[in-house]
C-alpha cells in the first residue's frame, strides 16, 4: 500500500501507536551450559585467567563441547573473586565465589555433568546485590 | 594509507582461484545499471567472494569494467578495506580508536605483534591469524576492544590475550570447531 | 488482537550486542510466551539508548523501570518477578556510586541536562519496522514539507532555525541548501555524509542504528527543497548493523511510497541509493567523499567549484551529516522558532556528544549548546575513572585540540571551542586522566592523521609523517629543544598549507597540547644543557 496523503498517514499512526509489532519467534532457548567467570581486574588479580584456564582445559579433555565458557566483566563480588556463574538451562544460575583451579574440577563433575551443585562454595545472589 | 606495490608484472597467473566465484563476480558485474563509478562496488563485492583482491581479480574488474588495472589497483591501494594479501583463518582487529587508545590498546596491540610474531596487516606463519589494527568499530563503551572475526571482546587486558589467542589456536586442533567457547 | 498490556525494550546498538544483547531479547521473547502473556506483553528491539557503558539495558513501559547490564540468564527473572509478578528486580537496576539504586530513566543522572533532538527515537523505537517510525510522528515533516510549504519556505524554515552543520564545519545548512537550490541543472543530489571518521565518535552508527528512517525523511525534505531526486548515503563499510538496517529502512519506505515516485500525491520523486566507503577518514571530506561515491580514489579537490555548484559526476550536490539531516524533521514540525530557542546566541539546538576514554560514563549524550564541558564531564559523565584527577578531554578528534581544568566551565559552541584551541568536530569527547601523558596522545593523533593523508598534497603527506617522526624523536628521549622547535615550525607550514580540513587540522593536537603541557615535551628531552634557553622554545614567542 503507499501512502497518498497526510490523513493517510496518520491513520497507520493511529493504527499503530498502541499496536507492537509481534517479533519472531526463536526455536529454542540455547541447550548450552554456561560457564561464566568474572574477568575485571579483582577477578584477574585473584586468579581468574587460571581458573578460566582450567575451565577450557578440563572441557576440552572431557570434550564438553556443550559447555560454554564466558569471560564476563565483574560482576560486583570482588571479595570472593575469582567468581564463576554455572547456567543451566530450565535452572536458576549458581553463582560460586573464591574458585581456584583446584575447584573446577569438582564443578564440572558434580554440578555440569553431575548436576549437583556444590553448596559449600555458592554465594548467595541476594546477599550481594542488597 | 599508501601501501607498497605487491603485484608483481612477471609472476605467473595463479590458477588457485575458483572459477565459480569469477563467475558469481561477472554475474554481479553484467546486473548493474551502469558500471559508472562502480568501481568501488565491484572491489567490495570482490573481496567478499575470494577474500581478497590478488592480482588476478583486480585484473578481471579491469577488463570486465573496461578501464586500466592501474587504476583499479590504485583504488585498491587507497583503501585501508581493501587487501591484496590472503586472510588468516581469523582475523584479529585491535581497535585503535582514542577510547580505546586512553584505555591501553597500544600495549595491546603490541602484545599481539610480540605474541603472533607479525607486523599489522600480516598473517602468521601457520596461516590461522591476520592481525590489524582497525580505526574504531564504534563499541567504545567496551574499551580497549578486541575482535576475533565477529566476536568483540570488550575491556581487554594484555593478560586476556593469551586467552583469546589459545582459544582460536585451539578451534583448530580440536575436533569439533565450537566458536562460542 | 489483544491490547499490549507492557513492553519490553532492548537495546539493540553495537555496543549492547557486543554484549549479548540479542541473546536477551531472544529469551525474554521465549519465556514471555511460555509464561502465556505473548498478547500481552511485547518484546522490542530499539536502538541505541546512548548507556553503551552499563548495556545491555533493558527498559519496561510503562513502567519506565530500567535495567542495566542485563546478561540472557536475567531474562527468565525480570519476566518471572517484574512482568508476572509486578516485583522489581532489585539487581538489576543501575547503580550510581554511593547513592544506592536507581528504577527510572529520568532519575539516572546519566540522563539528566540533556535534550534528545537528534537522538530522539533512539531507544525508543525498533529500527527495523517503520510502522513504529511513524506512530511517532514519522514522515509526517515530509508530508508538510511536500504538500503544505513550498521550496523556499523549508530552506526559509531551516536557515531561521540557526542550524548548522553537525560534522564539524558548522556551516549553516539553511545557506548551503539555498546555494544548491539556486543552481541552474537539470539533475540535483543529495547525499548523506555517513563516513564517520573520528576514532572516537559514534553517534552516526548509534543513530543509523537506532532510527534510519529519521535520516531518509529528513534527506527527502532536502531533496524536495533543494530540487534533487536521487540520495546518495555514503556509509563506512565497517558499519555492517547500520548498512543492513538502512537497508530495510529504504525497502520499507519504498514499499509505503514514501520513496519513489510522485511522494504524498505530489509530483515530487525521490529515491536513495547507498554507497559504501572502504576506509579513508579523508573521505569525510564532502569533494573526497564525492570522488569516492564515484568509485574513485577518495582525494580532496580544490574549492571552488564547491559541490553545491559541481559535485557528484558534476551536478549541483548537497552533502550532509548524518546528526545534521536527524534534526530536520523536528524542526519542520516544531517550527524554527522552537529550535532557535535552543542554545546560545550562534550555536543553536542540541549536540550529541561521544563521551568516552576514563570517564565513568562512556556513552552517547546530547546536549543543548551552551552546556559547560563540566557538566557533561562530571553531571552527566559521572566524573573521571577510579576517583583520578581530570587532567584534558580532547574535542574534535584528530582535528581538535584539548581543554584543561581552567575551560571546564566554557559553554559550549562551535565558536567558544575554537576560541579555546578546539574545535566542535564530531563530537568525539576524550577525556584523560592524570596517568595520561599529552606528547604521547598528540602522536597518536599525529600518527593517525599521517596513516589517512590521502597523499595529493605534499604539505600534508610529507609535513604529517615528518611531524610524527619528531614526535617519535622526543617520546623516545632522544629529542632535542631544536626538534620542539622544528615540529612548532612544520606545525604551522602544514596548517597554512594544506589542501583541505585534514592537512590544515593535522597540527592541531600537537599545537593545543603544546600550549598547555609544554612542560610534558620538556620532561622528554634529556639535553639538559639547553634547558635554560627554555623561554626562546616556548610556544607562542
Amino acid at each position: 500500500m503507499k501512502i497518498k496523503t497526510i490523513e493517510e498517514l496518520k491513520k497507520i499512526r493511529e493504527e499503530h501507536y498502541e499496536k507492537v509489532n509481534l517479533r519472531e519467534e526463536g526455536d529454542s532457548i540455547t541447550d548450552k551450559i554456561e560457564v561464566m567467570i568474572g574477568m575485571a581486574t579483582c577477578g584477574i588479580s585473584s586468579g581468574a585467567r587460571e581458573t578460566l584456564n582450567a575451565f577450557v582445559d578440563e572441557i576440552q579433555k572431557e570434550k564438553l563441547n556443550h559447555v560454554k565458557v564466558v569471560p564476563v566483566g565483574c560482576i560486583g563480588y570482588c571479595h570472593s573473586e575469582p567468581t564463576v556463574q554455572v547456567n543451566k538451562p530450565g535452572e536458576k544460575p549458581v553463582l560460586y565465589g573464591n574458585v581456584k583451579p583446584d575447584k573446577v574440577h569438582s564443578i564440572i563433575e558434580k554440578h555440569i555433568k553431575g548436576g549437583e551443585p556444590i553448596k559449600d562454595l555458592v554465594l548467595e545472589m541476594n546477599f550481594e546485590r542488597a | 594509507m599508501t601501501k607498497p606495490a605487491e603485484i608483481s608484472v612477471t609472476a605467473p597467473i595463479s590458477d588457485n582461484l575458483p572459477k565459480e566465484k569469477f563467475n558469481e563476480l561477472s554475474k554481479f558485474i553484467d546486473q548493474m545499471e551502469t558500471t559508472d563509478g562502480a568501481l568501488i562496488e565491484t572491489l567490495h563485492k570482490a573481496q567478499n567472494l575470494f577474500g581478497y583482491l590478488p592480482r588476478d581479480v583486480q585484473l578481471y574488474i579491469a577488463r570486465k569494467l573496461g578501464i586500466p588495472g592501474a587504476e583499479v589497483f590504485g583504488v585498491v591501494s587507497f583503501y585501508s578495506y581493501f587487501t591484496t594479501k590472503p586472510r588468516g583463518k581469523h582475523t584479529i582487529s585491535v581497535c585503535m580508536g582514542t577510547a580505546c587508545f586512553v584505555r591501553g590498546a597500544d600495549a595491546i596491540v603490541e602484545y599481539f605483534k610480540e605474541k603472533l610474531s607479525v607486523e599489522s596487516n600480516e598473517i602468521t606463519e601457520d596461516g590461522l591469524f591476520t592481525l590489524k589494527d582497525v580505526r574504531c568499530i564504534g563499541a567504545c563503551g567496551l574499551a580497549p576492544v578486541v575482535m576475533v572475526d565477529d566476536k568483540v571482546y570488550g575491556r581487554v587486558k594484555v593478560e586476556d590475550i593469551d586467552g583469546i589467542i589459545n582459544t582460536y589456536s585451539e578451534m583448530k586442533v580440536g575436533k569439533n570447531e565450537n566458536k562460542n567457547n | 488482537m489483544a491490547r499490549t498490556r507492557t513492553n519490553i525494550l532492548i537495546c539493540g546498538g553495537t555496543g549492547c550486542i557486543a554484549s549479548d544483547s540479542e541473546k536477551v531479547q531472544k529469551n525474554l521473547e521465549l519465556i514471555v510466551k511460555a509464561r502465556g502473556y505473548g498478547d500481552e506483553v511485547k518484546v522490542i528491539k530499539t536502538g541505541c539508548f546512548g548507556f553503551c557503558e552499563q548495556g545491555p539495558i533493558v527498559k519496561i513501559e510503562p513502567d519506565d523501570v530500567f535495567y542495566v547490564r542485563v546478561g540472557p540468564k536475567d531474562a527468565r527473572e525480570i519476566v518471572d518477578e517484574h512482568i508476572v509478578k509486578g516485583r522489581i528486580v532489585d539487581r538489576l537496576l543501575y547503580r550510581e556510586p554511593e547513592k544506592g539504586k536507581i528504577d527510572k530513566q529520568e532519575n539516572i543522572p546519566f540522563y539528566k541536562k540533556q535534550l534528545r533532538i537528534a537522538l530522539r527515537n533512539c531507544g525508543l523505537i525498533n529500527p527495523e519496522d517503520i510502522y513504529e517510525y511513524i506512530a511517532l510522528g514519522g514522515y509526517e515533516a515530509l508530508g508538510k514539507a511536500l504538500t503544505q510549504m513550498s521550496r523556499d519556505e523549508v530552506i526559509d524554515e531551516i536557515k531561521k532555525s540557526g542550524l548548522r552543520g553537525r560534522g564539524g564545519g558548522g556551516f549553516p545548512t539553511g545557506v548551503k541548501w539555498e546555494i544548491t537550490k539556486k543552481q541552474v541543472s537539470d539533475k540535483k543530489f543529495i547525499i548523506c555524509n555517513a563516513d564517520e571518521g573520528d576514532p572516537g565518535a559514534f553517534m552516526d552508527r548509534s543513530i543509523l542504528e537506532g532510527d534510519p528512517h529519521n535520516v531518509l525523511e529528513a534527506m527527502a525534505i532536502g531533496a524536495y527543497a533543494i530540487g534533487a531526486n536521487k540520495g546518495i548515503i555514503y556509509i563506512r563499510a565497517e558499519y555492517p548493523l547500520a548498512i543492513s538496517r538502512l537497508n530495510t529502512a529504504i525497502k520499507q519506505a519504498r514499499e509505503l511510497g514514501l520513496l519513489g515516485t510522485g511522494i504524498f500525491g505530489s509530483d515530487f520523486n525521490f529515491d536513495i541509493q547507498i554507497k559504501y566507503g572502504a576506509g579513508a577518514f579523508v573521505c569525510g571530506e564532502e569533494t573526497a567523499l564525492i570522488n569516492s561515491c564515484e568509485g574513485k580514489r577518495g582525494e580532496p579537490n580544490y574549492r571552488p567549484p564547491y559541490p553545491a555548484e559541481e559535485g557528484f559526476w558534476g551536478y549541483p550536490t548537497n552533502v550532509n551529516n548524518v546528526e545534521t539531516f536527524a534534526n530536520i524533521a523536528p524542526i519542520i514540525i516544531k517550527g524554527s522558532q522552537w529550535f532557535s530557542s535552543i542554545g546560545t546566541e550562534k550555536s543553536k539546538g542540541t549536540k550529541v556528544f561521544a563521551l568516552a576514554g576514563k570517564i565513568n560514563n562512556v556513552g552517547l549524550v546530547e546536549v543543548p549548546m551552551g552546556t559547560t564541558l563540566r557538566e557533561i564531564i562530571f553531571d552527566i559523565g559521572g566524573g573521571i575513572q577510579g576517583g583520578k584527577k581530570f587532567k584534558a578531554v580532547q574535542t574534535g578528534g584528530p582535528s581538535g585540540g584539548v581543554l584543561i581544568e581552567e575551560q571546564l566551565d566554557t559553554p559550549i559552541d562551535y565558536e567558544s571551542l575554537t576560541e579555546k584551541g578546539s574545535m566542535m568536530g564530531s563530537g568525539g569527547m576524550i577525556v584523560m586522566d592524570e596517568n595520561d601523558n599529552m606528547v604521547k596522545i598528540a602522536k597518536f593523533y599525529l600518527e593517525f592523521t599521517m596513516d589517512e593523508s590521502c597523499g595529493r598534497c605534499t604539505p600534508c603527506r610529507i609535513g604529517t609523517k615528518r611531524m610524527y617522526e619528531l614526535l617519535c624523536k622526543i617520546t623516545d628521549k632522544k629529542g632535542t629543544l631544536n626538534d620542539i622547535d622544528a615540529l612548532k615550525q612544520l606545525g604551522s607550514m602544514v596548517k597554512g598549507s594544506s589542501l583541505c580540513g585534514l592537512g590544515q587540522t593535522a597540527p592541531n593536537p600537537i599545537i593545543s597540547t603544546m600550549k598547555y603541557f609544554w612542560e610534558e615535551y620538556l620532561g622528554f628531552i634529556q639535553d639538559n644543557e639547553h634547558l635554560s634557553e627554555e623561554g626562546k622554545y616556548k610556544y607562542g614567542h
